[in-house]
């Protein structure tokens, strides 16, 4: 088969379209969760998608919008995170594992209750872009315009916020309402990232193209751009190849990923020890 | 009109007063130094003022209006002790942290500053990969940028070299005479506060001293905490630097 071949199918153009726009969410958001060492929220807001699946597949909601129907849940489960940190008596490693506990808790206790893990929910564990249906390609561009207008709107606010928190409101940022709006974004991230890499490797499409673009050592908006541009090509990648070699796509999105970042890595090191 | 008006201000943390029932004014084009041992409430106290700490009881003003009210944070440079989660990894050029927050890039000003501040070298390198002292100058590089009406700096001098140390106070002084700058200035150097700052505030969980140098040098409770040597030193400092103004 000829590589441009695959572009014939409807499902590939679907998977494609929405991949390369969770990858572009995930890697703007991610940039901020890895500089404030949020990295885990990931796999903690994965654990409780898997929790809101179940739940969704329990009352017997059309798969056609599992998607969609799991989202409340999982924002809620992000605000209880935020609500958690910033108490300050709880650190953001340990208030993402009560949570993630909890999803994991409750996704086995709805999934027993609904007779045992059927195909749809272990479906979901590992994920498939390529069965990524209408609604959920039209949720990931209303998620991708929202997101971006929302970096683009509040770039000086997230970058200060990022950069530190108590100088960001000596500032006057409202670093409670810019906290809120990057946890719940990175809520519906996460759910949608669930289709592509499954919610197995959810945090590594938030985690890995953002590690990739700190090797670069850029400025924060060059580095912003690099992360988006590395998580697009490792979907682009991950789906041709997992296409024409018949393999799990979300697994090889991320492998594409890792191997992105170990190269950038070794071309780092290779370039320190030339000077 | 006061610039900053605090009153009956506590903050606690975990059920113990960190500091409590604290009460003063700032009036404008002041140079204020706050002073006392190591936690004795002074960095939790400017915290408070800025809100980024919400006292369990007091209120504090700026510019005359109450905290929960005022939104003119662009009237205010501050410099914090240390930042405090900065990230090694943060890819935040040095250009980008001294213009954060400014509703117009303005590249002359920005080039000045960072001149003043010897970092003009620095601009497109980032943070994280700089020293502390380096760091510092640009933390306070950004403090100046906006030339603001209120200056407060906690801690700033300790990562600096004598001749940076030196730059900045010289600096701080000249904006406080000429521009009406108010400055407040956290410090343990108090040799340095008697140079500079007409006002001094000796804090340890509570006020135990509030007003003048002048008042300072004539205070039986200070010479208490100093000893009459290093009381009468601070003293003389104060006053060549003054007459020399």
């Amino acid at each position: 088969m000829d590589l441009f071949d695959i572009f014939h199918y409807e499902f590939v153009q679907r998977a494609m379209i929405a991949g390369v726009l969770i990858a572009a969410v995930s890697a703007l958001l991610g940039m901020f969760l890895v500089l404030r060492r949020f990295s885990l929220i990931g796999d903690g807001l994965a654990h409780t998608t898997f929790g809101s699946v179940a739940v969704v597949l329990l009352i017997g909601i059309s798969p056609l919008y599992v998607t969609l129907a799991a989202l409340p849940l999982v924002m809620i489960a992000s605000l209880a995170i935020f609500k958690l940190t910033s108490s300050r008596k709880i650190n953001a490693d340990a208030a993402i594992g009560i949570v993630s506990s909890l999803g994991i808790a409750a996704g086995i206790i709805f999934a027993s209750l609904s007779g045992g893990f059927n195909v749809d929910l272990l479906s979901y564990l590992f994920g498939n872009i390529l069965t990524v249906n209408n609604t959920e390609l039209f949720l990931s561009f209303i998620v991708f315009l929202i997101v971006v207008a929302m970096v683009i709107y509040f770039y000086d606010d997230l970058f200060a916020v990022t950069f530190d928190q108590e100088l960001a409101q000596s500032m006057g940022v409202n670093t409670r309402r810019i906290n809120a709006i990057l946890f719940l974004l990175t809520a519906i991230a996460a759910v949608l990232a669930m289709k592509v890499a499954g919610i197995m490797l959810v945090s590594a499409l938030l985690i890995l193209p953002a590690l990739t673009a700190l090797q670069l050592s850029v400025s924060f908006r060059a580095t912003m751009i690099a992360a988006v541009a590395f998580s697009i090509l490792a979907v682009v990648c991950g789906i041709i190849f997992a296409f024409l070699l018949n393999l799990p796509a979300g697994a090889t999105i991320v492998l594409f990923n890792i191997c992105f970042l170990l190269l950038v890595f070794v071309a780092k090191k290779l370039s320190v020890l030339r000077r | 009109m006061s610039i900053i008006r605090v009153d009956d201000l506590t903050f606690r943390y975990n059920g113990l007063d960190v500091i409590s029932n604290i009460t003063f004014a700032v009036e404008k084009g002041s140079y204020l130094g706050i002073v006392g041992p190591n936690g004795s409430g002074k960095s939790t106290l400017i915290k408070n003022i800025l809100g980024i700490l919400r006292p369990e009881q007091g209120r504090v003003e700026l510019f005359g209006n109450s905290l929960s009210v005022f939104r003119q944070w662009g009237k205010i440079g501050y410099l914090p002790q240390r930042l405090s989660a900065l990230n090694a990894h943060f890819p935040g050029t040095v250009e980008e942290i001294v213009q954060m927050g400014l509703p117009k890039k303005d590249v002359i000003t920005l080039r000045r500053t960072l001149k003043m501040m010897a970092i003009g070298h620095l601009a497109s390198r980032l943070i994280g990969e700089l020293s502390y002292g380096e760091q510092q100058r640009a933390m306070l590089a950004r403090a100046l940028m906006r030339r603001p009406e209120l200056l407060i700096f906690d801690e700033p001098t300790t990562a600096l070299d004598p001749e940076t140390r030196g730059i900045f106070y010289s600096l701080t002084q000249e904006m406080s005479r000429k521009d009406g700058t108010t400055v407040i200035l956290v410090t343990h150097d108090i040799g340095a506060i008697g140079q500079y700052a007409q006002n001094l505030l000796y804090l340890d969980k509570k006020v135990i001293f509030s007003g003048t140098f002048k008042d300072f040098c004539s205070s039986q409770v200070m010479t208490g905490f100093f000893g009459p040597t290093s009381q009468h030193i601070i003293c003389h400092q104060h006053d060549q630097t003054r007459s020399s103004g």
